[in-house]
């Protein structure tokens, strides 16, 4: 008689009762609660070894847009839904210049300078605004970047239109890498932990219904402040980082693609799970440097996968995902 | 008495930029942040009938305003009845598909002193002292011309009492047999087609470059911001606003500081007043 078989479910065992809290028995059991998590960490950490010069440099842009990404879906986290991440980076860029050639911090103070009085700044002229909701706060920060530039070109500070070379850089390329990938993935899995919270309860309440958080004596409006300074220092930390890597500072730095990508990027992977927006901009990035010929064309190719992902794929690559591999089955014999 | 007229002219230009913009969000509650691809594209359409083709003016006038309208039509029917009622949804997918025209146009070297429209009508008259080209005069007409003709058709068509009806309450223009996704559709294509008219009054003034349609953007979000978002009036104050601004600041502080001034308006605006100059209180509270 011929052995019968049957599929079973993996993840059966090992999910006591909910999705989140899990029982584990085995190495297998495990594994599989492990996997997901320590397999993305450890190909981003062992990378490097294995890329040549021009892939590192690939990996950092995919790092840097990969953090714009967490910056803007911890925003729309919040209900603050922002067109302008180039804006957070763009200041965290010049906010470098400043202590780089006036001040004339070191490296590793310049970083975390740079990052905070981003984050003060960003939340300071962010804050008459946070009244605002949905489209009208997308508005101010599309033209808040614009206005930036257009300021830098009219002033000519920092070099103006021809920006600014000869930024100090890091001591060995591989650290402003590897200072990319930490934060990276640290803020991936930081940021995942802040929304179970308490904290971030309230966060994702403001998203959903303000008036009622309002009514519950909460002050919304400081609290999105408090949002507003994480994102753009994220935003701030990431623009400091490729200032150093590249020791060049230019307007470029408030440039669409800075908003754009990021936005795409988490459209792709999916909205609300920082996860999403990592694995978006880990995907679309080499996706556009292989297609660095194009020149001009990537960005109406960006815009195109945009739409497309939100008209076709609403719920985002990382969602589809996570919920195939928890409804993975192996065959089982009948005994 | 030269930075009045000028400054008059500036802000009709100004307004023009807002028409299309402000008609179908005041319709359809649509932020159509592609009216600046659609502007500029109109701009290369008559451009291609002209010099590809060999249309006479006002044949190949009409063909762009056609296709502008048509591509307004089915941007709707495409890309927004899937996303209808997220306004977020709207404003990404009308901003992306923009981007993707302008970039497009960039791509395809569509900048240069070649691509500029000639003038509709040559000559100049002299005005207490002052030389003004029909050209800028034709501006001045178009723009009185479009709020007036928007004002009648608005009021007096069958067409724009629906319009009027989904402005004011979508639901209950449902309820009376109104079908909002037509009607959508229809003000998408109607403010095309007005982006279009305003580009042939415009555009033969300077060069053509895609990058134009981001600016047009800005001015468009700028004048309708001050006036309210959905108002003619607010948008033709809103106009003036910005234009006299802009003047000013030239005069005052050089050339370069002109594109500042809208940028400057929509955040002080919005920070300040957000329902603009002409605004009911109804919006504020959709939108603070």
């Amino acid at each position: 008689m011929e052995a019968k078989v049957r599929k079973k479910r993996l993840d059966r065992g090992i999910k006591a009762r909910t999705d989140t809290i899990f029982l584990v028995a085995s190495w297998r059991d495990m594994l599989y609660v492990l996997l997901p998590r320590a397999l993305p960490v450890m190909i981003l950490f062992l990378m490097p070894f294995f890329l040549g010069h021009y892939g590192k440099k690939v990996l950092f842009h995919a790092c840097v847009y990969g953090l714009l990404g967490l910056s803007f879906d911890f925003l729309a986290n919040c209900g603050l839904f922002s067109l302008g991440q180039s804006l957070f980076f763009g200041i965290g860029c010049y906010f470098v210049g400043l202590s780089d050639k006036v001040i004339h911090l070191p490296i590793y103070l310049s970083i975390p300078f740079s990052a905070l009085s981003t984050g003060i700044v960003c939340a300071g002229l962010l804050s008459p605004v946070v009244r605002l909701r949905g489209v009208y706060f997308a508005m101010i920060t599309l033209i808040l970047p614009m206005l930036l530039m257009k300021l830098v070109e009219a002033t000519g500070i920092m070099g103006g239109s021809h920006g600014m070379p000869g930024i100090k850089g890091f001591p060995h390329e591989e650290v402003g890498l590897y200072l990319g990938i930490f934060t990276f993935l640290f803020l991936v899995f930081f940021l995942r932990r802040l929304m179970g919270s308490d904290y971030g309860l309230v966060l994702k309440a403001i998203k959903e219904d303000d008036r009622s958080v309002m009514s519950s004596a909460i002050n919304i409006y400081w609290y999105k402040s408090q949002a507003i300074f994480v994102a753009a220092s994220i935003g701030g930390f990431a623009g400091a980082i490729t200032t150093h890597h590249f020791q060049f500072l230019g307007m470029s730095s408030f440039a669409l693609d800075y908003s754009i990508l990021p936005l795409a990027a988490t459209a792709l992977g999916g909205q609300g799970t920082f996860a999403g927006a990592a694995l978006g901009s880990m995907i679309l990035v080499p996706l556009s440097e292989l297609l660095r010929e194009l020149g001009g064309l990537r960005m109406a190719l960006y815009c195109g996968i945009l739409v497309m992902c939100i008209l076709l794929l609403p719920e985002g690559l990382f969602h589809f995902l996570s919920r195939r591999y928890h409804q993975f089955q192996v065959e089982a014999r009948v005994e | 008495m030269s930075l009045l007229i000028y400054g008059l002219i500036q802000s009709v230009t100004l307004a023009l930029y807002a028409v299309g913009f402000s008609l179908v969000y005041g319709v359809s509650g649509i932020a159509n942040f592609s009216h600046g691809a659609i502007y500029i594209l109109s701009g290369y359409l008559i451009w291609a009938g002209l010099n590809l083709f060999n249309l006479p003016y006002a044949l190949s006038f009409v063909i762009a305003i056609f296709l502008t309208s048509l591509l307004g039509f089915s941007l709707y029917w495409l890309l927004l009845y899937r996303v209808r009622g997220i306004p977020l949804a709207e404003l990404v997918v009308t901003f992306a598909s923009g981007v993707a025209i302008l970039e497009l146009m960039t791509w395809a070297g569509f900048s240069g002193i070649r691509y500029s429209l000639p003038p509709v009508v040559f000559g100049s008259l002299e005005f207490l002292g002052i030389s003004l080209d029909y050209q800028r005069l034709m501006v001045l007409g178009t723009g009185i011309f479009l709020v007036v003709g928007l004002y009648l058709f608005v009021h007096h068509t069958k067409i724009g009492l629906a319009f009027r009806a989904m402005a004011q309450s979508e639901r209950t223009a449902l309820s009376i047999g109104i079908e909002s996704d037509w009607v959508g559709s229809l003000s998408m294509a109607l403010g095309s087609a007005v982006s279009a008219v305003s580009a042939v009054a415009i555009l033969p003034l300077g060069i053509m470059e895609p990058t134009i349609g981001y600016e047009v953007l800005i001015y468009a979000l700028a004048v309708a911001i001050v006036g309210g978002l959905e108002s003619t009036p607010g948008m033709v104050a809103g106009g003036f606003v910005t234009g006299y601004g802009q003047l000013v600041t030239a005069k005052l502080f050089g050339p370069k500081w002109m594109i500042i001034v809208p940028l400057l308006i929509i955040i002080l605006v919005l920070a300040i007043r957000p329902s603009g100059i002409f605004g009911k209180m109804k919006e504020l509270e959709e939108r603070v």
